[in-house]
């Protein structure tokens, strides 16, 4: 991998590298929308066929767990963002610090996620396909919303571990003071590819959690 | 061998004349502009051809008349298509009051098709000419697709749901229908023919297979059998009387139409929508009965409502088996009527 | 010698040295294995899109051929129907997914975006080869899947066939497309970034070759549409593997959601297979008539149009699904309008012929073919967006003539037609052109014979995908066989005189064909870094007859 200060071959100067760099990432990102878009409509569309076992199912989540999760995210978004204004001031230390930060935050939202909620699930009897005990009334209802739950909160998860991934590579590179003033663009994207995931777990929360009929 | 080459299937039906009028008009607009657009290639290709390497072409930027006419006249050409054919469309999607009505069960890898008098008929269907006919579809398993080209018609047969077309034969004869939703390893023999009779013939027919008994009254055995009575027919649950066709209150204040895919859903998951005024209380029947049955029960509950009784195309008659008859509303005594004896008969159209 | 600025060359002038090359260029400039394996240079990658996507065809191609003569006899002449389903199969998926959408893209789109903008690479360039191997990785599962008994529920997946009924190697298939789809986006991403950031000085929007716009049109649609069907495909394979319910009624799903999910990207996946053809007729009908194109501006709209409006008519494949009458009248009505913009095209581009000087060169051939045979698939497809005559044909050969004469017709033809005309540009060399117009004349005859009796079939009523048929189809099925066996041919035949001319063809100068566009600036083929100092660009595209130029 070459030296992240260097401009790379097939641009021009440094600012069409870091212009077309940000694009790119913004680019992809319509393309995450679209790819979570389609769950999301599926999401709401059996909402809207089987509402009485998709606001029950939402009722068995863990609003607290969830809400902490929430604040966990949004405290990493801010570290984050808090790792690319240090990024951009040539603050090679709090960089630092600020990354770890938001890795540590996003591992412990992964903790959260799989080693408590959904093994919680999983030992309740609720896990799709792997441990599904409930066979009440329109259990078969019951089940797609925790299809939907799994499979948007795992696709979200799996995100979020690539997200760990860019960071620990991150950190690496920003320890061995490959970034600086003029060049942070790594950070830069890697921050608006956080920010996205973190929102996209703004609309699962509402949407898995909140409305379920319980206010 | 070779009398004339077939460029569409016959025309058995009220509607396929117009859907081939329909077609022969797109056909001429397709080929006409093809030759248009082949012939001025042609034309041009040959007429500006570069005869040497000196000869030079004279450069035409564009021109905003001709960009405006080749932009409205396809487009007038889409509209007049569009309204033709979704007014076709909508006018045959409609099937006329007075439809008798057959249903048709698809499954991996054969038809089942259900008079309401009571024959049922395997990968065929006879039908009387000049009459319209409904066929109301589901499938057991994945979906199908029930097709019938001399009729120009064809609807999806869809698992969990009903589909339905109608059609009214002009002429007798045998027509072959396909299965045409691809459906698996047999899918292509998947298929059939309709027999189109005369309604003589058709009569003698329908009296000629009946050995069993009518959808409605075989409906009426399940609701006994299954023990629907025990709650339908005692208060503990909504009763079936002018049921079929109405306006149905639920708990959660919204009102839906009692049609075909409301009662199956209510007896496969009854706990989707509960009537006002009840109790969650019923069981599931999925597993416990197969879609044959469903539409026997559908047939019963239909002839309980004064509007919604399937026409038959002859006068409904009881096989001499059954108990009873003019009961009137059949179910509804306070009291209950549990003994078996008492079947309740729907009354006659 | 190759190198040196364009000058007046027509063609026909090649130097005649074959083999002799001391100039440095992309190809020669490294040798062995890993160079290429590891390239990111884009005209090498386009290379290795070039033979995955050759081998990819002959096999769906393959697939095909057994499959028309199994059709020769109504019993089927040759196949187990439980064969015949895979192999339509297989060609669906293999032809749609591993030669359509990336062919012009990939190969033509990768070699020639930089040049024709005047860079030196595309923004990047390794996220250009990872989409290489991506896209390898999918071919292979796809193979897999073929290997351990093939997939049998048509390219379509509908459920709850695939997800619960069917017990062939669906969750390999649909895996090997999913991948494949991450190559898709990942190109379009390239190319949009590219031709947003990386123009040369002077190369405004409105300047560009109309090839771009196709492009940049078909590069919107890989990456918005891409990404549904892969979460689509994904519930399938979830579906199959933990067995809950997510489009299967049994268990309380919806299979008529699956259709929506998979149309919503399948259909302007149609587009993303025939917009960058007719970008390629657009630089091909201007090179041959040395005319600029007749209406630029318009076509350049159409293209975004024809994008933008793709994404609105998914239902039409749904009119007797079950959906509603509304949902198909405004289907219906949707369809109608996504129909103009390519007639718009259409017109212009015959326009251009107009007080041209226009040669007959294999390209040519092509491209005229493609205009005449696309008016007519595309003309069909107003038949089937017309609801009442929908409500008969569809399902049927009809349909099946229909995306063919667009898609074989139409995308292939613009395809060949494509890489004949830049052939010099990527090996240096020249191919007989006398071979390749009787194989374009083959292919025409061949395709037409095939493809024509099926709308017949169609509207007399033969389903699709049916191994066997009722016995009044066989004559035309026999017809169609016949002109299968001829387009093979005609498609064997290039193979043939494509490769011979890498190594015996006569050296191609840098413009053989006398044509503008920054491509045709530098040698043939291009040096790694493709011009020796970045061009400036001064003129609208297509600048033919700059000295004597008119406003008819």
């Amino acid at each position: 991998m070459h030296s992240s200060t260097a401009l790379a071959e097939q641009f021009d100067d440094l600012e069409q590298q870091h212009e077309s760099s940000s694009f790119g990432m913004w680019v992809f990102l319509a393309t995450e929308v679209m790819f979570f878009g389609g769950l999301f409509t599926a999401y709401i569309i059996y909402r809207n066929f089987y509402l009485s076992a998709f606001e029950a199912g939402s009722r068995l989540l863990d609003v607290k767990v969830g809400a902490a999760n929430t604040a966990v995210l949004l405290c990493s978004s801010l570290t984050m963002a808090l790792g690319v204004r240090a990024a951009q001031l040539g603050k090679k230390k709090l960089l630092v610090t600020f990354l770890v930060l938001t890795l540590l935050l996003g591992l412990a939202f992964i903790g959260i996620k799989l080693g408590l909620e959904w093994r919680h699930d999983y030992l309740e009897g609720f896990a799709p396909g792997v441990n599904w005990t409930f066979h009440g009334p329109d259990w078969r209802h019951l089940e797609l919303f925790f299809c939907f739950y799994f499979f948007l909160t795992g696709v979200h998860a799996l995100h979020m571990v690539i997200g760990v991934g860019i960071l620990t590579t991150l950190i690496i590179m920003a320890g061995r003071g490959r970034f600086s003033p003029q060049r942070y663009n790594p950070v830069e994207v890697s921050g608006l590819y956080w920010h996205f995931v973190d929102i996209v777990w703004i609309f699962l929360y509402p949407l898995l959690y909140l409305i379920g009929g319980r206010y | 061998m070779w009398q004339g080459f077939p460029i569409r299937p016959d025309q058995a039906s009220t509607i396929a004349r117009g859907v081939d009028h329909l077609y022969y008009f797109l056909t001429a607009v397709d080929l006409f502009f093809t030759a248009l657009i082949f012939l001025t290639i042609f034309y041009l290709a040959i007429k500006y051809r570069r005869r040497s390497a000196e000869t030079k072409a004279t450069q035409v930027e564009g021109n905003l008349p001709l960009e405006v006419i080749w932009t409205i006249i396809p487009l007038g050409i889409c509209a007049v298509t569009f309204l033709w054919g979704s007014s076709l469309f909508i006018r045959n999607s409609r099937p006329p009051e007075a439809a008798t009505e057959i249903f048709v069960v698809g499954k991996q890898w054969m038809w089942k098709l259900q008079h309401p008098e009571g024959p049922m008929e395997i990968n065929e269907l006879h039908v009387p000419v000049r009459r319209p006919i409904k066929l109301t579809m589901t499938s057991e398993d994945v979906i199908h697709n029930f097709y019938v080209p001399a009729f120009r018609v064809q609807k999806d047969v869809v698992p969990g749901m009903y589909t339905s077309i109608w059609f009214e034969a002009t002429s007798t004869g045998r027509y072959h229908f396909f299965c045409n939703q691809y459906c698996g390893t047999n899918h292509a023999v998947m298929g059939g023919y309709v027999i189109v009779m005369s309604p003589d013939d058709y009569e003698q027919w329908l009296s000629g297979g009946i050995r069993g008994e009518s959808m409605a009254s075989a409906g009426a055995k399940l609701y006994e059998q299954l023990a629907c009575i025990t709650c339908h027919g005692t208060g503990k649950g909504p009763p079936f009387v002018n049921l079929f066709g109405s306006q149905v209150k639920l708990t959660d204040g919204t009102t839906v139409t009692a049609d075909e895919a409301y009662i199956r859903e209510s007896i496969l998951y009854p706990s989707a929508k509960i009537v006002a005024g009840y109790q969650p209380l019923m069981p599931t029947y999925k597993g416990q009965v197969t879609e044959e049955q469903i539409l026997q029960l559908l047939a019963y509950i239909k002839s309980l409502s004064s509007g919604g009784v399937s026409q038959s195309s002859k006068p409904t008659s009881y096989p001499p088996s059954l108990e009873g008859g003019g009961q009137g509303a059949g179910n509804q005594n306070a009291g209950g009527q549990q003994s078996p004896a008492n079947v309740p008969v729907p009354p006659g159209p | 010698m190759g190198g040196g600025r364009e000058g007046n060359h027509e063609m026909g002038t090649a130097v005649v040295e074959p083999g002799i090359e001391s100039r440095i260029h992309y190809l020669n400039a490294s040798y062995g294995i890993k160079s290429w394996l590891l390239t990111t240079d884009h005209k090498r990658i386009a290379v290795l899109y070039l033979a995955s996507i050759t081998f990819f065809f002959f096999i769906g191609g393959a697939a095909a051929v057994l499959m028309r003569l199994n059709l020769i006899s109504p019993q089927g002449a040759l196949l187990e129907p439980a064969t015949y389903n895979k192999l339509f199969s297989m060609h669906g998926i293999i032809m749609v997914f591993f030669f359509m959408i990336p062919s012009i893209p990939a190969v033509l789109g990768n070699f020639l975006v930089p040049l024709m903008i005047g860079a030196r690479d595309l923004a990047f360039p390794r996220l250009n080869l990872l989409s290489w191997y991506v896209f390898m990785v999918g071919g292979l599962f796809t193979l897999y899947a073929v290997i351990a008994g093939g997939v049998d529920t048509g390219w379509t997946f509908y459920t709850p066939l695939s997800t619960t009924y069917a017990n062939t190697q669906v969750i390999s298939a649909a895996l090997g497309v999913f991948i494949a789809g991450f190559s898709s986006i990942l190109t379009g991403l390239n190319f949009v970034v590219t031709i947003h950031k990386m123009r040369a000085p002077g190369l405004t929007w409105f300047r560009l070759p109309l090839f771009l716009w196709a492009i940049y049109a078909t590069s919107i649609i890989q990456i918005l549409g891409t990404p549904v069907l892969a979460i689509t495909l994904t519930l399938v394979a979830l579906e199959r593997v933990f067995h809950v319910g997510v489009f299967d009624p049994a268990v309380g799903g919806d299979p008529i959601l699956f259709q929506h999910l998979f149309w919503f990207y399948s259909h302007p996946a149609v587009y993303i297979m025939i917009l960058p053809s007719m970008g390629v007729i657009s630089e091909l009908v201007t090179a041959f008539s040395k005319k600029r194109i007749f209406g630029y501006s318009f076509i350049a709209f159409s293209s975004v149009a024809i994008a933008a409006i793709s994404f609105l008519v998914w239902g039409h494949h749904m009119f007797v699904a079950g959906q509603s009458i509304y949902a198909g009248i405004v289907f219906s009505v949707l369809s109608f309008l996504v129909a103009i913009p390519s007639a718009v095209k259409v017109f212009n581009w015959t326009a251009t012929l107009y007080k041209g000087s226009v040669s007959y060169q294999a390209p040519m051939l092509y491209a005229l073919g493609f205009i005449g045979l696309f008016t007519m698939g595309g003309l069909t497809g107003l038949f089937l967006a017309t609801l009442a005559v929908d409500a008969h044909v569809h399902g049927t050969y009809f349909v099946v003539g229909h995306f063919h004469y667009i898609m074989v017709g139409g995308a292939v033809m613009g395809y060949l037609g494509g890489i004949h005309y830049w052939w010099p540009k990527i090996s240096g060399r020249m191919y007989p052109d006398g071979w390749a117009r009787l194989s374009a004349a083959i292919i025409f005859i061949g395709f037409n014979l095939t493809f024509f009796p099926q709308y017949m079939l169609g509207y007399l009523g033969m389903p699709r995908r049916y191994a066997v048929y009722a016995p009044e189809f066989q004559v035309l099925n026999v017809m169609s066989s016949a002109g299968a066996s001829i387009l093979g041919v005609g498609y064997l035949i290039p193979l043939v005189y494509m490769v011979w001319s890498m190594r015996y063809g006569p050296v191609a100068g840098p413009n053989p064909w006398g044509a503008k566009g920054l491509e045709w600036q530098t040698p043939s083929p291009p040096p790694t870094e493709n011009f020796e100092e970045t061009p400036k660009v001064t003129e609208e595209a297509y600048a033919y007859g700059t000295e004597e130029t008119q406003v008819a």
